[in-house]
């Protein structure tokens, strides 16, 4: 216990002084990684722990990216605008989507998540005062009890305070009475219904949960960037979450971010050599899928448990 | 004082075919009915009805004086009413004790806690130690439901709906599968259980059902053919023809 929480204070002190020994560019690496790698927890929280696999998970980022575009650009840095409206509605997105998505299960849920998603792409394509296929441009970051963060340092302590404050506060979930009834729920849901639980109550909360952080990565995501497009919504964007979960580890938390950081480093790393980088994701995937199937947190468990 | 369970003219088609026709029975508070009769005679059909598994075709299910008819198993659950299963239906990646301490949970009262530990949840807890009692299974607690043998599977099995405290256990087959050892085990297990809570038992060993009942209800082609004490079914010579006298089970 006591050398997990040790690790842990390591990462996050490196995770703060990387930007006094790194250039701009791996900062911005980092700060990637670190927003994807958000994403990818609540997408983690939902499939590895509730047992509820979404293809459509991109659309709680872009509506957090989005929101926070369109409340930063008309009414300012604030933080009400850049973090607490998008995170509102990505809950409500999550509420209405979850309401008619935890019906069906398995194929189903991934087919009517996916379609949800879609229709955000479509309509955000389209619609003229959403910038359409543009998307909305110079988007600004917030200003936080007087701090400007668009100072690189200022910035990367801002995102590295959400990613760690989404590790504890998902850890704290996974491991309290409501964690435990997702486990049991993704484990035997109809033995659950048996004893008594009203599955879909705790399904809908552990979607709007979910949803709620995804909506916060993707607010974070058009502040990076300072811009928001369609894109946030398209199916790929949920796609690269799936793979970052399950080449991190599903069901572990930390492998959300592990499969973040070794996605997007291989992208970055890889696409300024060839194009087909891709490839080389593909190959990793099904290198993962095949032959370390609990994702790198797994394999890491896994060496220790031999060592031990 | 009314019965604890009231099943009235209770129906149910498949297609045609009438799996449960106008069943209609009582059990008391505190009784141990046993449901009998040979392999398709619509017992575990009987039970689906009751507990919110099926929907009926007709009739209607009372509960502590509460119509139950065709509501969902959780709320069903909710008012007291758990039930075991023929096939066992645990929570295979969890401990015996995290089996019990949900099943315990499901009152729903903190279960929407979303901080804190679970282990600071104190009264399911202490209710899955006093069932693993019951049941058997308190040195077995830390294990998964994977490395216990088929027998405690099926102890556990009985556990999980004895951990909601229910008014009305619903057993189906409790000892399906079971070596004459393992039965035997079952069969001293539920006669410990305390009489405040009654036992519907669906059950295909003769000497268990009686040993346990204290009335028997035989099913026929989803009709009640007779029903009475364990002497007077077991010398009634309808029962004899269509179910002891086949060989089915006897």
């Amino acid at each position: 216990m006591t050398r997990r929480v040790l690790g842990v204070a390591a990462v996050v002190l490196a995770v703060l002084i990387f930007p006094r020994v790194a250039g701009t560019y791996p900062v911005k690496l980092l700060q990637e990684i670190l927003i994807w790698g958000m994403f990818a927890m609540s997408l983690d929280f939902l499939m590895g722990y509730a047992g509820m696999v979404s293809f459509g998970h991109s659309a709680f980022f872009g509506v957090g990216g989005y929101v926070a575009a369109l409340a930063l650009v008309a009414w300012g840095p604030g933080v009400a605008a850049g973090l607490l409206l998008p995170a509102a509605a990505a809950a409500l997105a999550a509420l209405v989507i979850g309401f008619f998505s935890i019906r069906v299960s398995g194929v189903y849920f991934i087919m009517l998540t996916l379609a949800f998603s879609q229709m955000f792409y479509a309509v955000t394509f389209q619609v003229g005062w959403l910038g359409a296929e543009d998307g909305i441009v110079g988007v600004p970051r917030p200003r936080l009890a007087g701090v400007d963060l668009n100072g690189l340092t200022a910035f990367h302590v801002y995102v590295a305070a959400f990613a760690l404050a989404t590790v504890l506060v998902l850890w704290r979930i996974v491991r309290s009475p409501f964690g435990h009834v997702l486990r049991g729920i993704h484990d035997n849901e109809a033995r659950m219904q048996a004893v008594g639980y009203a599955v879909d109550r705790y399904k809908l909360l552990a979607f709007v949960i979910a949803g709620t952080v995804a909506g916060v990565a993707g607010a974070l995501y058009a502040q990076f960037v300072g811009s928001i497009t369609p894109e946030a919504f398209l199916w790929r964007t949920s796609g690269e979450a799936l793979l970052m979960v399950i080449i991190g580890g599903t069901g572990t938390l930390g492998g959300g971010l592990l499969g973040a950081a070794a996605f997007i480093l291989l992208q970055s790393l890889v696409s300024s050599y060839t194009e087909r980088w891709m490839l080389l994701l593909g190959l990793t995937f099904i290198v993962f899928v095949l032959f370390a199937p609990g994702g790198i947190v797994g394999a890491l468990r896994g060496r220790i448990g031999l060592r031990a | 004082m009314t019965a604890l369970l009231e099943v009235d003219r209770l129906t149910r088609y498949f297609g045609a075919l009438g799996a449960v026709n106008g069943v209609t029975l009582a059990v008391e508070r505190r009784e141990r009915r046993a449901i009998i009769g040979p392999n398709g005679a619509g017992k575990t059909t009987l039970f689906n009805l009751i507990t919110g598994h099926l929907a009926p075709s007709g009739g209607r299910v009372v509960f502590d004086g509460h119509p139950i008819t065709g509501l969902p198993p959780h709320r069903v659950a909710r008012h007291g009413l758990a039930r075991s299963f023929q096939r066992t239906n645990l929570f295979s990646r969890l401990t015996v004790l995290e089996n019990l301490r949900l099943a315990a949970a499901a009152d729903g009262r903190g279960s929407y806690r979303l901080f804190g530990s679970v282990d600071r949840l104190t009264a399911p807890l202490a209710r899955a130690r006093e069932v693993a009692d019951a049941v058997g299974l308190s040195e077995r607690l830390d294990e998964t439901v994977a490395r216990l043998s088929y027998g405690e599977q099926r102890q556990l099995e009985v556990g999980v709906a004895l951990a909601t405290r229910p008014q009305l256990l619903l057993l189906d087959e409790p000892t399906a599968g079971m070596s004459p050892e393992e039965t035997r085990r079952m069969t001293r297990l539920l006669a410990a259980l305390g009489r405040d809570v009654t036992m519907l038992i669906i059950e295909h060993d003769m000497d268990v059902v009686f040993s346990l009942a204290d009335r028997i209800t035989v099913l026929h082609y989803g009709e009640v053919l007779v029903e009475g004490p364990p002497d007077a079914v077991r010398a009634d010579a309808r029962v004899y023809e269509v179910y002891l006298g086949t060989g089915d089970g006897a």
